[in-house]
């Protein structure tokens, strides 16, 4: 079978309620119904997940990793905007 | 007659019909592994394989207990002789290529979701358990099986005339699911599993749905083969034993 047409598909699963879709890993699939039972059968078979998300990996927009300077750098030394620089007000348990 | 007066016979001949479809068909789809045609669907074929397997052990147990003489789910999988096995023909069947592994998966789990459907109301309140844990499996087997009739029977030329050979090579072996032995009459009677005959309506409905999707021509229903359940089974039999119970014959007792 020529499968080399398949397109590759991101797989994210949900571990449990309440919990986000974490990436797990990506695989080839014919469509999206073939993607969804691949992934639950690669990815879900101790028990890792109560809902799976499959997306095309052409449809994933990613950064350009030699702009990492100028995305990413100029964070680096403003600490000020990492809720830590603030006091908790005496009585506040979780914030 | 005289089997019906001992029902822990009847039981025990009626978990291993159950069980051997169980451990010959994964023993066949186990085959699959390091061979299937592309990364993703070989684990899901050696998945179902593990099902089976895992289905077989369970009703194994249940077997050893019900008949008593000390032999171990191990014993009853690896130290039987062919004519001891009680699967149906269809699941001893030969891999062949991708597509007459998924039509035999097919037909048979389309047979056996509806068996599991009824066996999960047995008066057998073990079995009953069993069969319900067991359904979902199957459920999501045959989904999956199902779909690839559909993608190779409606896919290209080349893989729709593999599809309908497949199909029509393996309809003679159907007749067996729908037909009853002793073992079966003794099973329906007593409310332990169903009756097979009654199977037979709701799998032409199942099947016909799926096969129409499929544009697959149902074949004609003519000659059927039987007598897999009764320990007649085809030449195949042999070879696939002999590979699963080399380890066992020729290291008796081997474990790791």
């Amino acid at each position: 079978m020529d499968t080399h047409g398949w397109p590759l598909f991101e797989i994210f699963i949900r571990a449990k309620s309440g919990l986000s879709h974490r990436h797990v890993g990506s695989l080839h699939a014919a469509d999206s119904v073939m993607a969804l039972d691949h992934a639950r059968d690669l990815y879900t078979r101790r028990g890792e997940g109560v809902s799976i998300w499959a997306v095309e990996s052409r449809s994933i927009h990613a950064s350009d990793p030699a702009e990492h300077a100028q995305l990413f750098e100029p964070a680096e030394d403003k600490i000020y905007r990492h809720p830590t620089f603030y006091e908790v007000p005496e009585g506040v348990d979780n914030l | 007659m005289s089997l019906s007066r001992d029902p822990g016979g009847m039981r025990f001949a009626y978990l291993l019909q159950l069980g051997d479809n169980a451990l010959i068909l994964g023993q066949r789809l186990g085959e699959w592994v390091g061979h299937a045609p592309e990364l993703e669907e070989e684990l899901a074929l050696a998945n179902f394989a593990l099902d089976y397997i895992g289905q077989a052990r369970a009703l194994f147990t249940l077997a050893a207990e019900t008949e008593g003489r000390g032999r171990s789910e191990d014993d009853l999988a690896f130290l039987r002789d062919g004519m001891d096995y009680r699967n149906v023909l269809l699941v001893e069947q030969p891999n062949g290529n991708f597509a007459d592994t998924l039509a035999r998966q097919f037909l048979f789990e389309s047979f056996y979701q509806i068996q599991l459907e009824a066996l999960a109301e047995s008066s057998d309140t073990q079995l009953a358990q069993l069969a319900q844990k067991v359904e979902k499996e199957i459920r999501y087997h045959l989904r999956h099986t199902a779909q690839w009739v559909v993608r190779l029977g409606d896919g290209t030329e080349l893989s729709h005339q593999r599809m309908q050979h497949a199909i029509d090579g393996l309809w003679r072996f159907t007749g067996e699911l729908f037909s009853a032995n002793a073992v079966d009459h003794w099973a329906a009677e007593s409310a332990v599993g169903p009756s097979p005959p009654s199977l037979q309506r709701p799998w032409d409905t199942l099947v016909d749905e799926v096969l129409e999707e499929a544009t697959i021509a149902r074949p004609e229903s003519g000659w059927m083969a039987s007598g897999g359940k009764d320990g007649r089974h085809s030449e195949h039999m042999g070879h696939l034993l002999a590979d699963m119970q080399f380890l066992q014959r020729a290291y008796p007792g081997a474990t790791w």
